[in-house]
């Protein structure tokens, strides 16, 4: 018996049909589970900025708790562990976007905060002396400027969240790397169908990287 | 003549840090009043007191008519405050994103709900007033120096305020762009607008201010007509002052 191995570009082009059908379940996961993140982050991180103790300590304690441990055991504890407290299944997708918009929401909220802090004190002493109010001088002076600078950061965490859907193959959800671990089962061409996997993966995070890179281009004017 | 600022027995501290000790001063409508002293006396932290950028321990503060407590006050006559009262910083702090136009229109549109056309139409003139109408479209980061703090200027004279502030604000310039921010300010004075004028121009305050105090470590050391103050310095620490700053 000798050994030789030849890459089977027929085998990869093959698996494509089979493996496409997992990316809406990537992307769905993936952007479903960043808009929440976002939502939270925005929420956690403005939470994290304030003075009041009372208001910063469940932030502090959401993003400690939730970037502190792997988001594979995060998933696993929502898929399986909470269905015995609530006492219902919870559907693999429903737990799948949930662990990414608790996941980024916490890394999110730290770039919202880093985002906001950056922010020269004298923007802020600007707008109140003009007559605004604290909040009419965030949202209008400091948030927008804010932002500019978060983008490369929120595309990086957007970039880490797509990859770690991958990870969700363990909930059984028909994902990308689930598709190809099933047509391996079938067809033995571990070789040409993970790095056909690791192709599509590469195919998204790219195009986002590009978005990204245009939106700040955009960024005119911007200190 | 009515006083628009009135401080009685003010102190303020940093932490441990006295800054500001028992200031007694009253600022008339319509007067201009420069304030000297060398870095750290308590000058910029005084004015800034005026529109609630720095809080005070203790006295009383009446801007306008409407008092300030200590330790913040109330919300409500703070912002009163600060829509009557301009301020120009050191720093310019114009809002980068905006161009030089909507750095004008922001706070007449958010706090005076002006309309969009009038905004834009104050703010055109404003900037043809400071002497660069044609560059309402630009951002804050093309402009020089000089016409960053000009654009401020009309920034704050948007709201049609009854006192300006100024916090050194040509200390950040070269020299050779501080003649175009003072002949603005100049201007300003003539039009009859109070301010208080924090700088170390001399040449600015005894031309323009109506009266000069000098501030060391805190305390107000000596006010007078500027050729009072600086031709015939009563207190030696005035003089020691002046004769640093103004020998040649």
């Amino acid at each position: 018996m000798e050994f030789q191995f030849e890459f089977d570009w027929q085998a990869a082009i093959n698996s494509l049909p089979f493996l496409l059908k997992g990316i809406p379940y990537t992307l769905l996961i993936s952007f479903g589970g960043l808009a929440i993140g976002f939502v939270l982050g925005i929420l956690f991180g403005l939470l994290s900025l304030n003075k009041h103790r009372a208001l910063k300590w469940p932030a502090t304690a959401y993003i400690e708790v939730f970037r502190g441990t792997p988001i594979l055991v995060q998933v696993l504890f929502i898929f399986y562990g909470l269905p015995d407290i609530i006492g219902a299944p919870i559907h693999p997708l429903v737990a799948g976007i949930a662990a990414i918009a608790l996941n980024s929401g916490a890394y999110i909220s730290e770039v919202v905060r880093g985002g906001v802090q950056s922010i020269d004190r004298g923007q802020t002493e600007a707008g109140l002396s003009l007559g605004l109010s604290r909040s009419q001088t965030f949202w209008a002076i400091i948030w927008p400027q804010a932002f500019r600078r978060m983008i490369p950061p929120l595309g990086n965490q957007a970039i880490v969240s797509i990859k770690d859907t991958s990870l969700f193959s363990v909930i059984g959800v028909g994902e990308l790397v689930r598709q190809g671990q099933v047509y391996i089962a079938n067809t033995f061409t571990a070789f040409e169908v993970y790095f056909a996997v690791a192709v599509l993966y590469l195919i998204i995070t790219l195009s986002l990287s590009l978005v990204l890179r245009f939106f700040e281009r955009r960024g005119l004017g911007s200190a | 003549m009515a006083h628009i600022v009135k401080m009685q027995g003010m102190n303020k501290y940093f932490g441990s840090l006295h800054v500001l000790k028992d200031i007694e001063l009253t600022v008339e409508s319509g007067e201009v009043v420069v304030i000297i002293g060398a870095s750290g006396s308590g000058k910029s932290t005084l004015i800034r007191c005026v529109n609630g950028l720095e809080e005070f321990e203790s006295g009383q503060l009446t801007v306008d008519n409407r008092s300030l407590a200590p330790r913040g006050g109330n919300q409500r006559s703070l912002s009163a405050i600060r829509k009557e009262v301009g301020m120009v910083f050191q720093q310019f702090n114009l809002f980068p994103h905006l161009t030089v136009k909507r750095n004008i229109m922001l706070a007449p549109i958010k706090v005076k709900s002006t309309r969009e056309a009038d905004a834009e139409k104050t703010a055109l003139r404003l900037l043809d007033r400071v002497g660069i109408g044609n560059q309402a479209e630009k951002y804050p980061s093309q402009l020089s120096g000089g016409q960053q703090q000009r654009v401020a200027i009309a920034r704050a004279l948007a709201m049609e305020p009854r006192l300006m502030l100024f916090d050194e604000p040509t200390s950040a310039l070269d020299p050779e762009m501080i003649g175009e921010v003072l002949d603005v300010m100049r201007e300003l004075a003539k039009e009859g607008m109070t301010m208080m004028v924090v700088t170390h121009e001399m040449g600015f305050a005894r031309e323009v201010a109506d009266r000069v105090i000098y501030i060391h470590e805190g305390q107000i050391v000596e006010q007078g007509q500027p050729d009072a103050v600086f031709d015939n310095p009563q207190n030696e620490r005035t003089q020691a002052f002046l004769s640093r700053v103004l020998s040649h």
